[in-house]
């Protein structure tokens, strides 16, 4: 469909272009985007676990990276990406129970997700700073 | 296909601008796609004027004014001007809704109109809902039995017929179909919101008898399975029906007949 029909001549309507953004289409795209960037978030687990394998030496330099302002940055935007996830995967657990998809409660459903992510992230952060 | 861009064809250029209306004190601007099978053009948004003293409240009342006193040539469906034929859906303020229910005052600044999203454009504001339709017919909207045919009518208990309630109002104006973005992407093998709704209006249908078929005939991992609760469906119908909702029952009826 996202060609014309046979009649190739018919333009396609704009659709992306124009759809004003309604708060559960961005979290169902979030929901992607979020999904996709833990796969990068696991290379870095990964990464992680072959530093602490490999000796002291290469422990201390991935260890620098992850510690540094950057390092910290991108740590955090994982956090985010894995609380986002972790709470989007409830939502849509519920909604496919086919339960809180009123008018007005799915919107409610979906801010929470966003909130709630925010909020996990920066309790998490907090235990981390405090710890280290 | 997931194609974030339009065809090179289908990109929409800025079109003309229509003179004010004389003497008007109160004016709308209105921006509208145009798109003529008559010539070679790229689609494009015409800006026109309508005079709030001299026209109906609604948006499809600014449209018929243009098309009265503007420009004959601008194409858009439209019967009932009661928000119960559905001719004319379209995207107006970004949102799938009818033009006769949606009110001038509801929306703020100009009023942008394009016709339903991710469709083949016939002329302006017309989309081509041929394979809509064919999907509808796919799903065989009428009652199947094997029972003989009774005496007088097929009788239903009023908790049955209570549950065709937020369902049978569907006019099929295409409105939360041509919303999905799983619909744009996979159109040509999902179904869509609207033909869902209309699959479990007969799932659920006391009367009918061919549910398992019916259920057979959308385990389908794009049929059925394409709906990933975007939810656009249920916020753009401007019937307030919620067509994510049949879905997650369809999904669920599957569940339920295996265990």
């Amino acid at each position: 469909m996202s060609q014309s029909d046979v009649k190739a001549v018919r333009p396609l309507s704009p659709h992306l272009q124009i759809y004003k953004p309604i708060l559960t289409m961005v979290t169902s795209i979030l929901q992607r985007i979020t999904g996709a960037a833990l796969y990068f978030g696991m290379l870095l687990v990964a990464w992680w676990l072959v530093a602490v394998a490999s000796g002291p030496a290469y422990y201390d330099f991935v260890s620098g990276l992850f510690g540094s302002i950057i390092g910290y940055l991108v740590l955090f935007g994982f956090t985010w990406a894995l609380m986002f996830h972790l709470l989007g995967g409830l939502r849509h657990f519920l909604w496919d129970t086919a339960r809180g998809m009123e008018k007005g409660t799915r919107d409610k459903i979906a801010l929470a997700n966003v909130i709630g992510s925010i909020l996990l992230t920066v309790v998490v952060w907090i235990i981390v700073l405090a710890v280290a | 296909m997931v194609q974030l861009t339009l065809p090179r064809n289908s990109k929409v250029k800025t079109g003309k601008v229509w003179d004010k209306p004389a003497g008007a004190t109160n004016v709308r601007e209105y921006k509208i796609y145009r798109w003529s099978p008559d010539d070679d053009e790229n689609p494009s948004t015409d800006t026109y004027f309508v005079d709030t003293d001299d026209c109906g409240p609604m948006v499809l009342d600014g449209l018929i004014y243009i098309k009265n006193k503007i420009d004959p040539t601008l194409t858009f469906r439209r019967s009932c001007r009661e928000g119960i034929c559905g001719s004319c859906a379209m995207n107006i303020d970004g949102t799938n809704t009818l033009a006769c229910t949606k009110g001038m005052d509801e929306v703020s600044g100009t009023i942008k109109i394009y016709p339903l999203p991710h469709m083949p454009v016939v002329k302006d504001l017309v989309p081509d809902l041929n394979l809509f339709y064919a999907q509808h017919r796919f799903i065989e909207p009428w009652l199947k039995t094997v029972s003989p045919t009774p005496e007088t009518e097929w009788l239903q208990s009023h908790a049955d017929r209570a549950k065709l309630d937020g369902l049978y109002e569907c006019i099929l104006c295409a409105c939360c179909s041509t919303s999905c973005p799983s619909y744009w992407w996979n159109g040509d093998r999902y179904l869509g919101p609207a033909v869902l709704l209309q699959a479990y209006r007969w799932l659920i249908d006391s009367r009918d008898e061919a549910t398992g078929e019916r259920l057979d005939a959308l385990e389908d991992p794009f049929r059925l399975y394409r709906c990933h609760t975007i939810m656009n469906c249920s916020q753009a119908c401007p019937k307030g029906l919620n067509p994510a909702k049949a879905i997650a029952e369809i999904k669920k009826m599957m569940v339920e007949r295996r265990v």
